[in-house]
């Protein structure tokens, strides 16, 4: 079954009226959106629509419902972007759905993930109440952070109606440096040296490659003038500080077009399902070790922050989650099961649960 | 209190030099540094590991008794102040960077760390710890994790929040959780917990244990100081600079009179006569520092300041700061008594704000200093008054809560980082509909049942409590907290 509110009214009704709910908005990450076990899904696109943009004060607030693509657009006009860099723009990711999955891309390595950006949040409870938390303003202490709270709360706690964001200047111009490494150990050497190295990047990710090298692909943003100098910086940094064995530079469109593939997760390839497992650095070893056999394709972003697999068997992989301990979620797969992998904290979580939805409107946490 | 069980249960728990219960023990801890609230505790414990916090917090629990958790009682909101038959639980002790991992950019503190000493321990990797309040030298990373601090440089990189990026906790009923991780990308899976906690101002539990991340430390500052006229230009100033796209580390104003409090206080060296000042800083990589400076520089000659200085050196940067950062002591020089606001206003609006506390200020006949983190539109009026005056504190209560309500009304915040704690709690309102505060308040509840932790603080009371030196105060009247 699906229902499809138009207002807030509406979605407040529905609410009242149903049970076992799943918000959804542009249903790209289909392990989470597809309604599955007899859920209903609460189709959330037409609430829609940028509610307020004021360039100057560099904030946004925009239905849930809103493609991000048009924020994108609308932002972009004024040289403004999303430092978190939502991915599946392309294919129609909503706004409520980049928050409620918590998918950041590869450049959240610079200023943070979405949680570091939301301001403020209205969602509609499963008391079918209208919360607010939050604000409008970049800066704000008052009261609990229920926007954070809500960053990747997969809709088992209400559904967004509108959000708040804080945005920065986009910068002018990029240019990639993806250097090639004899293996894992030297490249997570060199993300090492270079996270206490002055050079700043937008993005760092590890890619491994398929003779068992690994590159690391840098991307730095900035102004035009400036990053020449930077890149070769960079370069010499790599060479004489890390086992570097060869390098290429990315620019201008071909840069743009490598991004916005990754922004796709072009990468991950058809067919495979697609797990995110935040990790540090240290422990990727640990975790190569047992999921290579398992995932034939894999990335790292944020500078071995958070790994991206492409795996055929989200059973086994669950099961090499808990053995590793490392908690993971499910953004194309199978539906009726996101979180794999052992669930720290998940307590707690579930007593905000019985506080916002103790009748269990939307699905279990 | 006569909770005899419960008192020898903490006896069990602590030797005496660690369980304080007589009048003079109990001074030091009878209020934070909003000093017009008081309240004796019935008695402060000072755990030296975290299973006796714990513990602690059990039996609490058990027995239905508030506590406080303390840092360093450096809140300028009441959030530190005791509870009446309550206690204080000081974590002071609980003080050991337990991890410092430079190739992972992360440490791992217990509460009572002060925050300055995170970045002195990271110091020789090349790193640092960013959130930095005003008091960074001595309030503690528990204190700031409660409260979401945050300081001039978090236009950037963002307050308390931004960089925890996991937590062990112990809830209010005892129950020990710890979520986040030592990736950067902290929870990452399900909820953002951190991002509940963090700013929850005690109401949860007691953090106990914290992965913070370190960033490494700007390779060249270039920090700008320019003087101006009168205080509306500096604010237009700041617009300009943000429409500029550049994006700054810092952005700070003193108006006159905080000027003066800093000459006077810690012999800043300003240029003489501004009506106000705008610090700029640029922070990160050499080269792109170099021409974002440039850029800078066209902006702040077109904003119309009389005088701009650049700091050559560490040394002259760190004079530029000096009197930003001793701006609050400075200031006590100049008036026996003041209270510090931090409401929030969109920063087109700031011009607007300005003008209207001076308006407000003069309609009230108080003095009143400025000295903000105008990049994030972040106020922070200092109300002058003096104390002894019969009804002084209510007269300038009275001023702060219209500056309060201003900023509400501009569509902005009654905080951006000093929190609610005691003294905004009347403000919620303003802000936060009812729906919203019981829906805040039953997650409260089914973390804390008992509402012992920090209780009677963040939510409006029963009344509109009125902050008062004169009487008996709202709070004691609802038996909240007494003084002696
Ligand atoms: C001169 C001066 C300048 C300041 N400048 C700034 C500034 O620039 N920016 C800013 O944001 N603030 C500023 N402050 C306010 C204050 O320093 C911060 O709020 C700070 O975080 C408080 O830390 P503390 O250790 O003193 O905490 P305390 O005052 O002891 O406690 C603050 C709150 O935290 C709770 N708490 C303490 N430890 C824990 C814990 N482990 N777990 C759970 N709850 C806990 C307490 O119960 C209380 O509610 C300033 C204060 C002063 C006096």
């Amino acid at each position: 079954m699906s229902l499809q509110p138009t207002t807030l009214e509406e979605l407040q009704e529905m609410i009242t009226a149903n049970r076992s709910l799943l918000p959804v908005g542009g249903g790209t990450k289909p392990a989470l959106s597809a309604a599955s076990n007899g859920a209903t899904r609460l189709d959330m696109s037409r609430l829609s629509g940028l509610i307020e943009y004021e360039p100057g004060e560099y904030t946004f607030t925009a239905y849930a419902g809103t493609p991000v693509r048009d924020i994108v657009a609308a932002l972009a006009e004024h040289g403004q972007y999303l430092p978190f860099d939502p991915p599946l723009v392309e294919r129609g990711a909503t706004l409520g759905g980049v928050v409620a999955a918590n998918t950041a891309g590869s450049g959240r390595y610079r200023y943070g993930g979405v949680r570091d950006f939301i301001i403020g949040v209205r969602f509609v409870d499963g008391r079918s109440q209208l919360v607010r938390g939050g604000g409008k303003v970049v800066k704000n202490a008052a009261g609990f952070d229920l926007p954070k709270f809500m960053v990747g709360s997969a809709g088992r706690f209400g559904a967004f109606v509108d959000l708040s964001f804080k945005v920065f200047p986009e910068p002018r111009a990029y240019v990639t440096l993806k250097a090639v490494f004899p293996g894992l150990g030297p490249a997570l050497g060199a993300i090492s040296s270079l996270f206490t190295a002055p050079n700043e990047m937008d993005v760092l990710d590890l890619e491994p490659l398929a003779d068992g090298r690994f590159s690391l692909i840098a991307r730095l943003g900035g102004l035009s003038s400036a990053l020449p100098g930077r890149i070769e910086r960079l370069q010499s940094f790599l060479y004489a500080k890390t086992e570097a064995v060869s390098h290429e530079v990315i620019q201008a469109e071909a840069d743009a077009a490598l991004w916005q593939q990754v922004n796709a997760f072009a990468w991950a390839g058809d067919g495979l399902c697609l797990v995110k497992v935040p990790i540090s650095p240290k422990r990727i070893p640990l975790l190569e070790n047992v999921v290579h056999g398992l995932a034939p394709r894999r990335r790292y972003t944020a500078g071995g922050n958070i790994a991206w697999l492409a795996v055929s068997d989200i059973d086994s992989l669950d099961a090499v989650l808990n053995t590793v301990n490392l908690p993971g979620v499910v953004l194309f797969g199978p539906p009726g099961r996101p979180f794999i992998g052992p669930r720290p904290g998940v307590s707690l979580a579930r007593r905000v649960k019985q506080a916002l939805d103790p009748s269990g409107k939307f699905l279990e946490i | 209190m006569n909770d005899q069980p419960f008192f020898s249960a903490l006896q069990k728990i602590y030797p005496k030099d660690r369980l304080l219960t007589q009048g003079v023990q109990l001074l030091a801890y009878e209020s934070d540094a909003l000093t017009s609230f008081q309240a004796k505790p019935t008695a402060v414990v000072i755990p030296e590991t975290q299973e006796e916090a714990i513990e602690t917090v059990r039996l609490c629990h058990q027995f239905g008794v508030p506590f406080v958790a303390r840092g360093s009682g450096t809140s300028l909101s009441g959030g530190s102040l005791p509870i009446k038959d309550g206690i204080v639980i000081a974590l002071n002790r609980l003080n050991h960077i337990k991890k410092l991992d430079p190739d992972q950019r992360i440490a791992v503190v217990e509460p009572g760390v002060v925050n300055l000493h995170i970045s002195q321990a990271a110091d020789r990797y090349n790193l640092y710890y960013a959130p930095d309040p005003s008091s960074q030298p001595v309030c503690t990373i528990g204190g700031n994790v409660a409260f979401n601090s945050g300081g001039a440089h978090c236009l950037k990189y963002g307050m308390t929040s931004n960089h925890i990026l996991g937590l062990k906790v112990v809830l209010a009923d005892g129950e020990v959780v710890e979520f986040g991780s030592e990736s950067l990308e902290g929870v990452g899976v399900g909820p953002d917990l951190i991002g509940l906690f963090v700013g929850s101002e005690g109401l949860f539990g007691i953090a106990l244990e914290i992965t913070v991340r370190l960033l490494p430390k700007p390779e060249l500052y270039r920090t700008v100081l320019a003087a101006y006229n009168d205080l509306e230009t500096a604010g237009n100033a700041v617009a300009m600079v943000v429409a500029s796209g550049l994006l700054p580390g810092a952005m700070e104003i003193m108006d006159r009179l905080a000027i003066k409090a800093a000459e006077s206080g810690v012999d800043a060296g300003y240029p003489e006569n501004a009506a106000a000042l705008l610090i700029v800083e640029l922070e990160g990589e050499a080269e792109q520092v170099e021409t974002e400076f440039e850029e800078i520089m066209e902006v702040i000659k077109e904003s119309g300041a009389y005088e701009v200085r650049v700091a050559k050196d560490a040394e002259q940067r760190l004079q530029i700061w000096k009197g930003r950062k001793g701006a609050f002591s400075s200031v006590g020089r100049l008036s026996p008594d003041y209270i510090v606001q931090d409401g929030v206003v969109p920063r087109s609006h700031l011009g607007k704000a300005l003008a209207e506390i001076d308006r407000l200020s003069q309609e009230y006949g108080l003095d009143v200093a400025n000295v903000f983190h105008a990049g994030d539109g972040n106020l922070h009026p200092l109300i002058l008054f003096n104390g002894r005056e019969p009804g002084a504190l209510e007269h300038a209560e009275e001023l702060a809560g219209k500056i309060l309500k201003m900023c509400v009304d501009l569509g902005g915040s009654i905080t951006g980082e000093h929190g609610v704690g005691m003294e905004k709690r009347r403000y919620m309102p303003a802000m936060f509909s009812e729906v919203d505060l019981e829906t805040m308040k039953a997650i409260r509840r089914q973390i804390d049942p008992k509402e012992i932790s920090n209780r009677g603080k963040m939510f409006p009371g029963g009344e509109a409590p009125a902050l008062k030196m004169t009487g008996m105060h709202p709070l004691e009247a609802q038996g909240i907290i007494s003084r002696e």
